[in-house]
């Protein structure tokens, strides 16, 4: 996109639920699925006089969240109560932290078009997940229009992560690889399966424009709530030109929260609320401070498993993997765990590489599979790269192969025998068909005896083309010299 | 035959005739002594407390919610089932403040908002007690959500002082002081936010206890003030309260603010106070209180030393911005604690919302009284956007500086001794237009609250006829301590005077509001036994 | 000092329905109280830590391990109103 003299600045800020098996402050399971409100006690409903007490596997992943961020895990930290009135919050509070949240001053990497971006991360903090709201009456579940509303508790009080980056995401490509690369490196840690369809992980964007070389900040307005990467990149292509619009119209940019409409693919400002948001926030007298043990962090460091930028330097090294390459297969856990097994298949590092960038990532990403669950194992595909590395097949050939083995769910070698895909090394076969090409040619055959020797490539692509991808081009390519020279 | 034991047969009102039993004057460790000596059963004692009921209870109106036919039943059980079911509190009947959530019976926090509230769980320091044995009489008035201190704030009643009908029992816990003044419970449990049980045992001539914070659980007690709330007993005498006490502490895995006292509670026994130094805080002295309980306060001093104590002087200078200080803390924290009555989950709600924030706000409105309202302003602006700083921030701030007034304090001194209320009983109806001067009432007790120390309040004698309560203070965790020195000083005292039932009860008067509100309730059900499984 | 405005705005927070003469007569309760409450600021507090809270304990926390919920008619047992299972409430408006 380009924004002219403007640069977008944007930040995020991440809530994801963790798939620990009770709630934030009380024993009732986390669940998804389950008939309403059976999953509710006096804590998580609220009555008068019950009490929160912390569920310690939450802070444990909480940690391991920030650690994988780079983030200092804070000596001591103290729970909040952050104020307001909704159905779906029931002590009309959130326990939440404020000025003194488990972990802060982190940073994240991300790979943008195969160039290494950082973003600095301001914090993140524990906190609960609120219930579950459903409008009846009016129309497909929405708030406008519907005569009631239904509260499910299940969901209310799930242990719930926010992470809140620095404005330093430079555009809405960024910010939509910042957060798969985000979400892959959390998937990875264990702590939350970070489903988008549940809402398991959400965030709100911030976004304002200044003028390139600029180091202060425009005015923001914000993009609550979404749990669509496509959304995102759609709401911030649309509001960047906008704000851009305002101001080089001699506007200015109201501090206000928008809807993202996908189907008419604008923002536009959500009515305003009477009231300014006045948290009141105050230290929550019902916990005691959390002291993080060093030792208890060390420990979580050393049991971290590998994350993606690690495993990055490690393809670049053991591999000896580009880095745009090894950042492609090393990002996600999935993916790259599928090329180590091609490789420890038996194919060439290089090769494996090549196949699992481009025909077994296209494959998924044309069915919607997540890697390790296509229709190729990583056996068969290390035997195809074989096959390819000893001449058995045709590189080009190899590709319809591929698509086949597809098709059929089968064998490299049985698919090559079973359409014919082998590589014609046979020189009579090739001669034939030669001679056939030479003599369709004269022109060109005129050029390269005049001394344009470089117009081979035009007689090895029209054999190549001929035998259907298959022949053996170094033998093509003899059999032309000696056909043309003679 | 113990003289405590032989005075409460010998002098039985009348009122109550059985067995010559005086629920006036008996206390728990003689009527567990009457119970395991098999001279009385637990059916019987159960009923001396509900015939006291039937006898003064529309006169004191101590109980919202009476559960005799509960109290009756369990009471059999509990003689039918004597070896299964003995314990230290077995068959001895309790009331209990209505601000404690108890499953099976209606639990109103003395607030229309509760006024149909069926808890799904006990509190935990009940729940202890019931699984003891204990035979619950019924729930207690108080003031709205615990905030007053005549319990004249109650959305249901107003509840007299036995001493003086005309006179309010003291507040919050001014139901479970009176039931227990007036003979209507052998014991009760209070709870003590700003001095909420000291303050009206002080003025129903009982004693009243306020453990360290974190003593005891606070889960389910139905929260105003988190920071500064504590349960503890209000008894007849201070050996009574150490044995409730003990059944009562511990740390429970569901309130993450309790702990374990470093080591049990010990029943006191010591009759002499040798080597114990007494600090009494000049500021206290010099808050307005009234001469009558300036005489008693001096003499019991003057005891403290017959006994071989010795009482010192002593300063903490910032007692006077403690109130302020006080009055910031609770009402903040008290903003957020209430802020779960909606009308959504349980509770009242008022009639045909038009929206949801008509939903709540009329809901609210309609649901508490003036106090609670007045309280949820002042914490509400306390925490908003701009005064945070100068009233949250600073009270924060004060409450380091009370602290630390008693740790420099208790350097020098074992306990701290001073009146408990500046004035005896008041007339019902002579505070309730103007919320500072009530607000004095606490005056002596709230710094402990603030410091989250011990303490509590003994009878020292009359004043006008009136009962003058005497407080000590210890420091953190010193509850046998200041049992101890209680109990010698209770000794020497020799405070035996019951109330007369004098005077005539005050309804609520033209500042009062929703008089015409109705009774809550009956239980629905009540099986403590239920609750021991 | 603590204006009616205010008052309104510290209901609207609270979510309190308070009518005009209320509004009034509290602004004036208020306004008595909070003059009481500003004796504090007599002190200086500048270097004076906080007390959140007076317990000298951390770290109670509890295992991550599965209690019994209510069953779903005692949790809606004392519900206003409800509707397929859930707690209803009115339109958010």
């Amino acid at each position: 996109m380009n924004n002219g003299a403007w640069e977008p600045v944007i930040g995020l800020e991440m809530h994801v639920e963790l798939d620990t098996q009770t709630k934030m402050f009380c024993g009732c399971a986390v669940t998804k699925g389950d008939a309403p409100n059976v999953h509710t006690c006096p804590v998580c409903l609220a009555h008068p006089g019950a009490l929160p007490v912390v569920n310690r596997r939450a802070v444990e992943y909480a940690a391991r969240i920030a650690l994988a961020l780079d983030c200092t895990v804070q000596a001591r930290n103290i729970f909040h109560r952050k104020n307001y009135f909704y159905p779906d919050l029931p002590k009309a509070y959130q326990i939440s932290q404020y000025d003194e949240p488990l972990a802060t001053d982190g940073s994240f990497e991300y790979w943008v078009d195969g160039e290494l971006l950082r973003c600095r991360i301001n914090r993140v903090h524990m906190e609960e997940d609120a219930a579950k709201l459903i409008h009846a009456g009016g129309d497909a579940g929405r708030i406008a229009g519907s005569d009631s509303s239904m509260v499910d508790f299940n969901r209310g009080g799930t242990p719930l992560i926010e992470i809140v980056t620095e404005p330093d995401i430079p555009s809405p490509e960024a910010a939509r690889e910042f957060l798969q690369q985000l979400r892959n490196l959390v998937v990875e840690l264990g702590v939350s399966e970070c489903n988008m369809e549940e809402g398991q992980i959400r965030w709100d964007a911030n976004i304002s424009v200044r003028p390139q070389g600029s180091e202060e900040l425009g005015t923001r307005t914000e993009l609550k709530n979404m749990n669509s990467f496509r959304y995102l990149q759609q709401a911030l292509d649309a509001e960047i030109p906008r704000q851009i619009g305002v101001l080089e119209a001699g506007g200015t940019i109201d501090l206000e929260t928008l809807h993202f409409d996908p189907d008419t693919g604008t923002t536009t400002p959500l009515r305003s609320k009477e009231e300014a948001h006045d948290y009141r926030y105050f230290p929550e007298p019902d916990l005691v401070p959390l002291e993080i043990d060093p030792v208890w962090v060390e420990g979580l460091r050393a049991t971290q498993p590998e994350l993606p930028a690690a495993r990055v330097e490690r393809f670049i090294a053991d591999y000896g993997l580009s880095r745009a390459d090894a950042g492609v297969l090393g990002s996600s856990g999935a993916l790259a765990g599928f090329y180590e097994e091609v490789v420890a298949a038996g194919a060439g590092a290089k090769p494996a590489a090549n196949w699992t960038m481009g025909e077994y990532l296209a494959h998924l990403n044309a069915a919607g599979l997540e890697a390790g669950h296509g229709h190729v194992t990583a056996e068969r595909l290390a035997r195809l790269v074989k096959l390819v590395e000893d001449g058995t097949v045709s590189t080009s050939a190899a590709k319809e192969v591929f698509a086949r083995m597809i098709e059929d769910r089968a064998e490299p070698e049985a698919t090559i025998e079973k359409h014919g895909l082998g590589q014609i090394s046979d020189t009579a076969e090739l001669e034939a068909i030669v001679a056939e090409v030479v003599a369709a040619n004269p022109a060109q055959v005129e050029q390269y005896r005049g001394g344009k020797q470089q117009v081979i490539g035009f007689f090895v692509g029209q054999v190549m083309k001929a035998s259907g991808g298959r022949a053996n081009p170094q033998v093509v390519n003899d059999l032309l010299r000696r056909a043309l020279d003679a | 035959m113990n003289s405590d034991r032989r005075r409460a047969i010998e002098r039985g009102t009348g009122d109550a005739p059985l067995r010559g039993l005086d629920p006036l004057r008996l206390t728990a460790r003689d009527a567990k002594r009457l119970l395991v000596d098999g001279e009385i059963s637990s059916a019987e004692l159960t009923k001396v407390y509900l015939d006291q009921i039937a006898a003064v209870e529309s006169k004191v109106r101590a109980y919202i919610l009476h559960t005799p036919d509960n109290a009756a039943k369990y009471s059999t059980k509990v003689d039918r089932e004597m070896q299964a079911m003995r314990g230290p509190l077995a068959g001895l009947p309790i009331a209990v403040k209505d601000n404690m959530v108890t499953e099976g019976v209606t639990t109103t926090c003395a607030s229309k908002m509760l006024h149909n509230y069926q808890p799904v769980y006990t509190a935990t320091a009940v729940r202890q007690v019931w699984e003891d044995h204990v035979v619950m009489l019924g729930k207690t008035n108080l003031d709205e959500f615990a905030m007053g201190s005549s319990t004249e704030n109650s959305a249901y009643q107003v509840t007299a002082n036995p001493w003086d009908l005309s006179t309010v029992p003291g507040g919050s816990s001014g139901g479970s002081a009176a039931a227990v003044a007036a003979g209507e419970a052998l014991w009760a449990l209070g709870s003590d936010t700003g001095g909420s049980i000291r303050q009206p045992a002080a003025l129903c001539g009982i004693v009243g206890m306020k453990p360290t914070y974190g003593a005891v659980s606070r889960y389910g007690l139905i929260a105003f003030a988190s920071s500064l709330d504590q349960i503890g007993p209000l008894t007849r005498s201070v050996y009574d309260c150490a044995l409730l006490l003990q059944h009562l502490v511990g740390h429970d895995p569901r309130d993450a603010t309790s702990v374990e006292l470093p080591e049990p509670v010990a029943l006191p026994t010591a009759e002499r106070l040798d080597g114990l130094r007494v600090g009494v805080p000049s500021e206290y002295l010099a808050v307005g209180i009234e001469p009558g309980v300036r005489a008693r306060f001096d003499e019991t001093l003057a005891r403290i030393e017959e006994l071989g104590g010795a009482c010192v002087e002593i300063s903490l200078p910032h007692t006077e911005y403690a109130l302020p200080a006080y009055y910031i803390i609770a009402p903040a924290e008290a903003s957020a604690n209430l802020a779960r009555f909606d009308g959504v989950r349980y509770g009242y709600r008022c009639a045909d919302p038009v929206d949801l924030l008509d939903l709540y706000e009329r809901t609210r409105g309609e649901g508490f009284g003036p106090e609670v309202k007045r309280r949820i302003m002042i914490g509400t602006y306390a925490l908003s956007a701009g005064y945070y700083d100068a009233y949250y921030g600073r009270a924060q701030k004060v409450r380091t500086l009370v602290r630390r007034d008693f740790d420099e304090a208790f350097a020098g001194v074992d306990l701290i001794a001073s009146p408990t209320t500046p004035t005896v009983a008041f007339k019902a109806g002579s505070r309730t237009s103007d919320p500072l001067a009530m607000y004095m009432s606490d005056i002596c007790t709230i710094p402990a609250n603030l410091a989250g120390l011990p303490a509590l309040s003994i009878p020292c004698g009359l004043s006008d006829g009136l009962p003058v309560g005497f407080q000590l203070i210890g420091p953190a965790f010193s509850e046998n301590r200041l049992l101890e020195a209680a109990h010698a000083l209770e000794g020497a005292i020799g405070f035996d005077t019951a109330p007369t039932f004098r005077g005539a009860r005050r309804e609520r008067d033209a500042n009062g509001w929703r008089a015409d509100w109705p009774a809550p309730p009956g239980p629905i059900t009540f099986s403590p036994e239920d609750a021991q499984s | 000092m603590i204006s009616e405005d205010d008052v309104r705005y510290v209901a609207k927070l609270a979510r309190l329905r308070i009518e005009q003469d209320e509004a009034t007569r509290m602004t004036g309760e208020l306004a008595k109280i909070l003059a009481h409450i500003d004796k504090m600021s007599e002190l200086d507090l500048a270097a004076v830590p906080p007390t959140a809270h007076v317990l000298d304990v951390v770290n109670v926390t509890r295992e991550d391990k599965e209690r019994p919920s209510l069953p779903r008619e005692e949790a809606l047992r004392n519900a206003p109103a409800v509707s397929d299972e859930c707690f209803r409430v009115p339109r958010m408006g």
